[in-house]
């Protein structure tokens, strides 16, 4: 028998590479359902819906072999507005479900839309079991640090203190940067962007889904009922070059106009933000997302703030080739039937016959 | 000396020892070479949650019975003829279950000082024999060193005492195969094969074997033989089989009926691990297994690959169904084919994982939230879990529906001579994906468009049309939330959630069209009490209800395979009798069932001690109920018992 590291791993491809494309141009109007969007008002949702819708054409795709699957909460709605093949889950499974579809089918290009609730409180072992196997597939996790669609609890991504309908004396609860946490389950693809960026959100997607394995991307999705302005200081112009650190693979890690960079820490053994003109330009690190170690890019992601967002490194922390589990599990499938030739039917009455057997006439 | 041949038509045989004594591998070769010699056979094997228990206490005791004989048999038998005890603790713990004149052999060799305080005895038993006071007088004791012969059969092969020690459980089988007659050809290959790769253990377990059945050919502490002759049975080509190899290979069969790839999404847990292991060396096949990170994930899986167009299966335990309970809620939404399998063990929580019950029924028919109708399907013996399992398969795709299959830790890990299908005989199952768009909607500007309305449904079968991802102009979303029939776009109307409520309910009922006529026992036509029951009960009830006929009295019998629906005869056979028994090894599910939906006076024979029910309680219980139903005295001792097995 081949054992699964004899088999070949079709380890450069592209992650949507088996899927079937289509020659015709789309529009983003043939991705969008009759269905009416019932989000608030002013809802980061629309943006990244918009975008998304934008940006699957781009894909060139045939549209029915597209699946988004969701699991509960504001954003896990999200399928339901896509002429794409979708299934509006339960709570914390989508990637589960996802897994299954993209396991059972090469041909199709899966998509998860998750909320920080569902995708780090209920459904957090789902989730990095999913990165830590590298299934084919690409994680939206909208996070608005804040539930919504219960109206209004803390989340495992609000910031320690906050008071809330469940918390009138402050949360207790030390949050999760969800970036840190991907990079610990060694997710292969790592990414954050903005809702209202929908240029940055828009070339994040594209890496996603051209990445073959388990793509994560944290979107700050503004939530203007429950947790309004939570990422106003990276969305203000006045504030934004200070907040946001940019990640550009090969170019050195700069911010605040320029004036500001991250340099490693010996001290630490991670990164530290510097003044460039106290270093010189030359110290600055240069990001590197495909470093095999994730352990710099686990480093960078440690200087989001925790409490209100003051600074945010914002870019694909990592992006490394790594076996997917469902490329395997299909080359184990297809290797098995390549070594056993024959009709099914006869296999089966030759699996059923075998054994100690003995007939009575 | 010449020994004497003497034929028996039944031997119940007992393998006990510690957990690390082989037993169980002991058990199952006296199973094999059973089978091949062509006896009809049962099997129970029982052994403890732990792994390798303490060493020669009672806690660790782990036991293999087989029940074989020259006539059909349903059970692996009440009460063992022949106790084979490797130790001290061994002996304790199965005693009580020995009728009078039993006969027990003991590897006197492990009868030390250290393990008879281990399993609490004062003084050993074995020193008392033939005294006023021997605790063993009522029972035909033969001490044999097993142990120490083993070592001196072994010793050529240099092996260390311990590991030479350890081939005693072959000596044992080769001294009881030669008691019975059995074929030794089949063992000596599977040593062979067994251990390939270890030279002087698998010549040291064969000398062993051979040593144990040269032993009993020549020495003089044994001097009868006894022959079973094989039992008449239908002609087909046999195989032993366990409930979860057939089981597995059932579902293999819905896949290969249905050109379904099988996707098995699941998570380890005793007793249903081995279905796992099993399905996962049959990639040739087209099937996949995911091990899952819990119990949700391979249900998720099992969901999603639905959803993708294959034949979805999730195997577990009842704690594991606690766990899936809200994605089987989701399955039963979706309208998605899923097989559901619970191999059912001793609960609460945790519970007995390794011994068998019946008591996760309720759960499978109503441990959801919401009405949320689930078809359950049971096997009745361990072959059956084949046919059982295909059985599922047919109705989740037919039905598109989540299907719960009922099997438990008993038909598991017991055996039966199994008469191997013919594929030609096997159901085929048609998943009939929808490719066309299925619905032409008219504008108010008279226009039509043809559309694709995931809830528009079949007429006879209610069921809804499957579109799987890739097929062109069916794009579609489905999800937990309640839906609009037709269209499947959400939908909070409260008129069409009654509809689609009682809709999923009517599908389910449904299936019932679709089931043959029950098969009532009645052979003389004149019996006023019924017995029935379901699932792994098939064999104890069906050796109870012959007692009972042996002894001239009239009693009928029905099972039912289907739990959910019940068959559409179900309750006009069911007010055919004056009396409805009801065993189960539960606390009165099946009962409640049938009381609540026929209001019928069922009651109940319930066991829960993590064991099969015996069959000459239960026939005493029937007997009773005879006696009041027909206003006669019962006395099932005026016929010998062990022909009615």
């Amino acid at each position: 028998m081949t054992t699964s590291t004899e088999l070949p791993f079709p380890g450069l491809r592209s992650g949507v590479e088996l899927v079937p494309t289509n020659d015709q141009p789309q529009t983003g109007k043939e991705y969008t359902s009759d269905q009416e969007v019932r989000w608030c008002p002013g809802c980061g949702d629309y943006a990244v819906l918009k975008a998304v819708q934008g940006f699957l054409p781009e894909l060139g795709l045939r549209r029915e072999n597209i699946v988004f699957v969701s699991g509960i909460g504001c954003s896990s709605r999200f399928p339901y507005y896509l002429d794409t093949y979708g299934m509006h889950s339960i709570h914390g499974r989508a990637p589960s479900i996802a897994t299954g579809i993209a396991t059972a089918r090469e041909d199709l290009s899966v998509w998860v839309v998750t909320g920080d609730g569902d995708a780090l409180s209920i459904g957090g072992n789902h989730l990095i079991h999913a990165l830590r196997r590298n299934v084919n597939m690409t994680i939206l996790l909208f996070n608005n640090r804040i539930y919504g669609l219960t109206k209004g609890q803390y989340s495992p991504t609000s910031e320690a203190g906050k008071i809330t309908k469940s918390t009138p004396m402050g949360s207790l609860d030390h949050p999760f940067n969800p970036v840190s946490l991907a990079l610990g389950a060694e997710g292969s693809f790592v990414a954050r962007t903005i809702d209202s960026d929908r240029k940055h959100l828009t070339s994040v997607l594209s890496a996603a889904a051209a990445h073959r394995g388990t793509s994560f991307v944290e979107i700050y999705q503004n939530c203007p009922i429950f947790n309004d302005g939570a990422f106003d200081a990276i969305k203000d112009n006045d504030t934004k070059a200070d907040a946001i650190i940019p990640l550009v693979h090969g170019e050195p890690i700069l911010f605040g106009n320029g004036s500001k960079g991250l340099v490693r820490d010996t001290e630490s053994g991670g990164v530290k933000i510097v003044s460039v003109a106290d270093v010189g330009a030359d110290a600055i690190l240069v990001h590197d997302a495909h470093n095999q170690d994730p352990t710099t890019a686990f480093a960078i992601s440690r200087l989001t703030d925790s409490g209100y967002l003051n600074q945010s490194p914002i870019g694909i922390f990592r992006q490394v080739e790594r076996p997917t589990y469902d490329d395997g599990a299909r080359a184990q499938v297809a290797s098995a039937r390549e070594a056993t030739p024959g009709e099914p039917s006869d296999r089966l009455a030759a699996l059923i016959g075998g054994g100690d057997t003995w007939t009575i006439v | 000396m010449s020994k004497q041949v003497k034929q028996l038509d039944r031997v119940i045989i007992r393998f006990a020892g510690d957990s690390g004594d082989g037993m169980q591998l002991t058990g199952d070769r006296f199973t094999q070479e059973s089978a091949v010699f062509g006896n009809d056979l049962v099997t129970l094997p029982n052994f403890p949650a732990e792994i390798r228990a303490p060493q020669g206490t009672l806690p660790g005791v782990s036991s293999f019975q087989v029940h074989f004989a020259d006539h059909d048999i349903l059970t692996a038998g009440d009460a063992p003829d022949v106790l084979v005890a490797m130790n001290p603790a061994a002996l304790k713990a199965n005693l009580g279950d020995l009728p009078k004149g039993a006969t027990i052999i003991v590897d006197t060799h492990d009868f030390t000082a250290r393990n008879l305080t281990k399993a609490g005895y004062d003084a050993n038993p074995l020193d008392l024999l033939g005294d006023a006071n021997d605790p063993l007088g009522e029972f035909q004791v033969q001490p044999v060193d097993l142990t120490g012969m083993t070592v001196e059969a072994v010793k050529e092969f240099g092996l260390s005492r311990k590991d030479a020690a350890r081939a005693k459980n072959m000596f044992a089988l080769g001294l009881l195969s030669w008691m019975y007659g059995r074929p030794t050809d089949p063992t000596v290959t599977f040593l062979e094969k067994r251990f390939a790769k270890v030279a002087d253990i698998r010549d040291a377990n064969i000398t062993a074997f051979k040593a144990g059945w040269n032993f009993g050919e020549t020495t003089e502490m044994f001097v009868v033989q006894y022959e079973i002759k094989p039992a008449r049975m239908a002609p087909g080509t046999y195989r032993n089989i366990t409930g979860n190899l057939a089981l597995s290979y059932g579902l293999i069969a819905g896949g290969v009926q249905s050109g379904l790839p099988v996707f098995l999404g699941s998570y380890p847990i005793t007793p249903a691990s081995d279905i796992l292991h099993e399905l996962s060396k049959h990639k040739a096949f087209g099937v996949t297994t995911l091990q899952a990170e819990d119990e949700i994930a391979g249900i998720g899986a099992a969901i999603g690959a639905s959803f993708a167009g294959s034949l979805g299966v999730t195997t577990t335990s009842g704690p594991g169904i606690a766990l899936k309970s809200e994605a089987i809620g989701l399955a039963v939404m979706t309208e998605l084919p899923l097989i559901v399998v619970d191999v059912q063990r001793g609960g609460p929580s945790t519970g007995l994982p390794t011994k068998t019950e019946q008591a996760d029924l309720l759960q499978a028919m109503f441990g959801r939230n919401g009405e949320a109708p689930v078809p359950i399907v049971a096997p009745q013996s361990p072959g059956d879990c084949f046919d059982a399992a295909l059985e599922a398969c047919r109705i989740a795709v037919t039905y598109r529906t989540p299907v719960m299959l009922l099997s438990d830790g008993y038909l598991a890990n017991g055996s039966e001579p199994w008469r191997i299908p013919e594929i030609v005989d096997l159901p085929t199952i048609d998943p009939n994906f929808a490719t066309e768009r299925n619905k032409t909607v008219v504008a108010k500007d008279g226009t039509e468009t043809e559309e694709y309305w995931p809830y528009l449904r079949d007429e006879e079968t209610l069921a809804r049309p499957w579109a799987i991802p890739g097929t062109a102009g069916l794009e579609h979303r489905i999800g937990g939330i309640e839906k609009a029939d037709g269209t499947g776009n959400i939908s909070y109307d409260p008129a069409n959630h009654d509809f689609m409520v009682r809709t999923r309910q009517a599908k389910v009922d449904r299936i019932a069209e679709s089931l043959p006529p029950l098969e009532v026992d009645d052979p003389s036509g004149e019996a006023k009490v019924l017995v029935i029951g379901w699932g792994s009960t098939y064999g104890p009830i069906g050796a109870g209800v012959r007692r009972v006929r042996k002894a001239g009295f009239n009693v009928a019998q029905v099972h039912l395979r289907h739990l959910n629906p019940f068959p559409k005869d179900l309750g006009d056979i069911l007010k055919r009798y004056d009396k409805v028994l009801c065993p189960e090894m539960n606390l009165g599910q099946l009962s409640l069932l049938l009381r609540g939906k026929y209001l019928v006076d069922a009651i109940g024979y319930n066991q829960v001690n993590g064991m099969p029910i015996k069959a000459a309680a239960l026939a005493e219980a029937i007997g009773g109920l005879v006696a009041d139903a027909e206003g006669v005295t019962v006395d099932l001792t005026a016929t010998p018992q062990e022909a009615a097995q």
